[in-house]
């Protein structure tokens, strides 16, 4: 016997379950929050290992020297490392009503990052049955994302800059959380390994019509050879936007934010 | 996830949701045509998936907390991670019993301060006096608190 089944698009009423209702205020909620923010850039690359954290901290503080409001989330919940890189020490954070205050870093710049939560040299773990964690994991992790966004008093920013942990799956889930997928800063370094590597980040990134605003290279005139970051501008015409030396000073920073400004 | 009712081919409405604190969730559904009921028994891996999410079958009663999952789900949070500075004071705040408070102080600090605003808020508002471990389980059960 074969059943006349409505499918699950045909039953278009509500169910009182709820559960659409909560999601569409999630997503109001991190809409609202970030309703102060000037510019939401992601830095990404797609490969481990080539500076993203180091560029992103930097950046922000050549932003901040410069007079701008700027934030930044530390995307990278299992290995977060922005609190360092800013200065930020582990001094709780405020809990007014309905928001967490976000950490103050060197120059000024706002921060929130997973290591201001965690037990020092903890893992992020969570509570729950770990028999085929890897199925309710990666929700998880998106919902931490999520209030990182939705939950932090930001306040009004010129900037907030969203440093990605290695690989796209963050991107996209920025790009579910979001109104639409956030404009991507690219770093790689000189070698070939790595513009592949980055080359396919970036195509996810122009795939769900995210805006690319330009590659940086990071760590060049040193051990890596090769040129990444000119072959990945060229092929997606983007701006070639800095060459960061093994050895940057303050002016390597504030060039790269003068070029990003300019590139916007 | 929604439930057809075949015989009426009509939507099934969410009726009731129930937490026994084993880690498994039971949702009831009724059909508004001819009122049989259906529930939806979820094993811990799928609650907790549920949980995941963020949401609550059924709806909530009180709204979402800042960082809730995080502070709920996170099992390795310092203890010193926040502060309630900052937070309002307000009048009439219940009282909590003595054994509330023991088991308050059984909550990893990473989280006791939602968990005790949680339970705080529902006490308020439903006019409950003073929070004991007895208005501990209602409420959890009622809110859907499986974390806490």
């Amino acid at each position: 016997m074969s059943l006349n089944l409505r499918t699950y698009h045909e039953l278009a009423g509500a169910d009182r379950s709820g559960l659409p209702e909560q999601i569409a205020a999630q997503r109001r909620r991190v809409t609202e929050r970030l309703a102060g923010v000037g510019r939401l850039i992601a830095v990404m690359s797609g490969k481990g290992g080539v500076g993203k954290s180091f560029v992103t901290a930097h950046l922000a503080r050549a932003l901040a020297r410069a007079g701008r409001a700027v934030g930044v989330l530390d995307a990278d919940l299992n290995g977060p490392t922005m609190p360092r890189l800013l200065g930020v020490d582990h001094s709780p954070l405020p809990t007014p009503d309905g928001a967490i205050e976000p950490a103050i870093g060197v120059d000024g710049v706002k921060c929130m990052s997973m290591d201001l939560l965690l037990q020092d040299g903890a893992p992020l773990t969570f509570r729950g049955p770990q028999a085929e964690s890897f199925v309710w994991r990666g929700a998880l992790e998106a919902a931490a994302l999520r209030e990182f966004l939705g939950d932090v008093a930001w306040g009004a920013l010129d900037m907030l800059l969203l440093d990605l942990p290695p690989g796209i799956q963050r991107f996209h889930e920025l790009g579910d959380l979001l109104a639409t997928p956030p404009p991507v800063l690219t770093v790689t370094i000189p070698t070939p390994e790595s513009r592949d590597a980055v080359r396919r980040a970036m195509r996810a990134a122009s795939d769900r019509s995210a805006p690319l605003l330009g590659v940086v290279e990071n760590m060049v005139d040193g051990h890596f050879t090769g040129t990444a970051g000119a072959d990945l501008a060229a092929e997606f015409s983007v701006p070639l936007l800095a060459r960061i030396p093994w050895h940057p000073t303050p002016d390597t920073w504030d060039q790269l934010a003068q070029q990003l400004g300019s590139s916007a | 996830m929604k439930f057809l009712c075949v015989a009426c081919d009509r939507q099934m409405l969410f009726e009731e949701r129930q937490l026994p604190g084993d880690g498994t969730l039971a949702a009831a559904f009724k059909c508004p045509a001819c009122g049989r009921v259906v529930a939806l028994l979820t094993n811990p891996m799928e609650t907790q998936l549920v949980a995941s999410l963020g949401v609550v079958i059924g709806g909530r009663t009180v709204p979402a907390q800042p960082l809730e999952t995080v502070r709920g789900m996170v099992a390795t949070g310092r203890d010193d991670a926040f502060t309630d500075n900052g937070q309002r004071k307000t009048e009439n705040a219940p009282m909590w019993s003595p054994e509330a408070q023991e088991r308050l102080q059984r909550v990893p600090s990473f989280v006791r301060g939602m968990v005790k605003k949680v339970y705080t808020d529902y006490a308020r508002q439903h006019g409950i006096p003073e929070i004991t471990p007895a208005v501990m389980d209602t409420a959890r059960a009622e809110l859907g608190l499986e974390a806490m």
